[in-house]
């Protein structure tokens, strides 16, 4: 039901529906509750509705402290 | 405490209890909505596809598996014409709704705040369009009011929480300030990927030991302070709060959601002639779900667990719902070796 993983759009008609590429497939999604987004896009998608879209500013952070992360575990 | 089911999933999944020392413990809360889901709830979706004629109940998978004392959902013989169809989106429900306008499409869904503006969309346009013959068997929850509950209770010492990133991106953070200001508790909203579970647990701790308890932001990528306003002021439109009866919780103030006077009609409740929920039924003897979701024990102190409950045959939904604890510790738990 909830898609922890981001999707990104591929297809977004008028009507908010439109489809997201999750992992690898093509999966229907409606994006009604998130007015403000474009193809391209990533977003959270839980229940069919995209719920949340992804700030790539704040993602890019957050990558580069896992990898932080990542390399001080192995010191 | 992890309040979301797909927390514990990551947290088992990646072993990250192995990597916390031995005075951090992480506890599983109430975040399954299909476990909390009561069992009164679950036996009328079964009464209504046994009895009722020419309906369709949709549903999401785990749904239609959890045991109750009437069987589940699965074992259930519907009424001429009746069938369940297992869906992933209420979208579906609505789909099969105008494809047979003759027939009877019942949505049972149970969900959190996530769920629930997907759930209120639907209705909304089930409105817009007329469409008689469709309706929802409501089982949603909203998660700060339990976390009140579970602190007033006082049954279990709670020192701090990871609050579900996903059912944030609705509600944002200011649902859960209570927790720091009543309770002076820290707290930390956390994405599901092991790095972001373990930024909370230690914005958790740093919180406690400098004794400044707030609600962190770890899940910036992906939410915002204010949730969704979009989905908020839809859930807001469709349904209002009620004293609902939680499984293993009983009934807690303003914890669940029914339909607004206006949109009555799609409540499929009063519709068909089900049991007014508010009650919540009896479990199956000797399963402790209901303790499981407070954490007063864990999966392993039900008699039951990986004994006569398992994945095949579960005895409660905690071993159904892939959110379930029971589910969880079975699967990641008794794999996990210490490391050498
Ligand atoms: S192990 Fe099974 S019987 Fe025991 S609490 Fe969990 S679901 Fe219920």
């Amino acid at each position: 039901m909830c898609l922890a993983v981001p999707a990104k759009i591929t297809r977004l008609e008028d009507s908010g529906q439109g489809t997201a590429n999750y992992m690898g497939s093509e999966v229907k999604a409606n994006f009604s509750l998130v007015p403000k987004a474009r193809l391209g896009d990533w977003v959270i998608i839980h229940a069919g509705f995209a719920i949340s879209l992804l700030d790539k500013k704040e993602a890019r952070e957050t990558l580069q402290l896992f990898k932080e992360m990542g390399a001080a575990s192995r010191r | 405490m992890e309040v979301c089911g797909t927390h514990t999933v990551s947290i088992f999944r990646h072993g990250l209890r192995s990597l916390l020392p031995g005075n951090v413990r992480l506890i599983s809360g109430p975040g399954c909505p299909v476990c909390i889901t009561p069992a009164a709830t679950h036996e009328a979706a079964i009464t209504l596809v046994s009895e009722k004629e020419g309906l369709t109940l949709a549903t999401f998978g785990d749904m239609t598996r959890v045991p109750t004392l009437k069987g589940s959902l699965q074992t259930a013989v519907p009424a001429p014409g009746s069938r369940i169809k297992i869906v992933y989106s209420p979208e579906e429900a609505l789909e099969e709704a105008r494809r047979e306008p003759s027939r009877q499409v019942v949505f049972f869904g149970a969900g959190f705040e996530t769920t629930i503006p997907a759930i209120a969309f639907t209705a909304k346009r089930a409105a817009a369009e007329g469409l008689g013959n469709f309706s929802v068997l409501p089982a949603l929850w909203l998660v700060p009011p339990a976390l009140r509950a579970i602190l007033e209770a006082g049954e279990i010492a709670v020192s701090g929480f990871i609050y579900p990133g996903h059912v944030s991106a609705i509600i944002g953070a200011e649902p859960y300030e209570f927790v720091a200001r009543d309770h002076g508790l820290p707290g930390a909203i956390a994405g599901f990927e092991p790095g972001d579970i373990l930024l909370a647990v230690h914005s958790v701790l740093e919180q406690a030991v400098a004794g400044t308890p707030r609600v962190a932001l770890e899940y910036s990528r992906a939410m915002r302070a204010g949730g969704n306003p979009v989905a908020r002021a839809l859930m807001e439109e469709v349904f209002e709060p009620f004293d609902a009866a939680w499984r293993g919780l009983g009934i807690i103030p303003a914890s669940g959601l029914r339909f607004r006077e206006r949109f009555a009609g799609f409540d499929a409740t009063p519709k068909f002639g089900l049991a007014r929920p508010g009650a919540a039924g009896r479990d199956l003897p000797g399963c402790r779900c209901g303790d499981v979701l407070r954490g007063v024990i864990r999966p392993e102190g039900c008699r039951l667990f990986g004994k006569k409950c398992l994945p095949d045959s579960p005895l409660g939904p905690c071993m159904v719902s892939y959110e379930g604890a029971c589910l969880i510790h079975f699967k990641y738990g008794r794999t996990r070796r210490p490391s050498p």
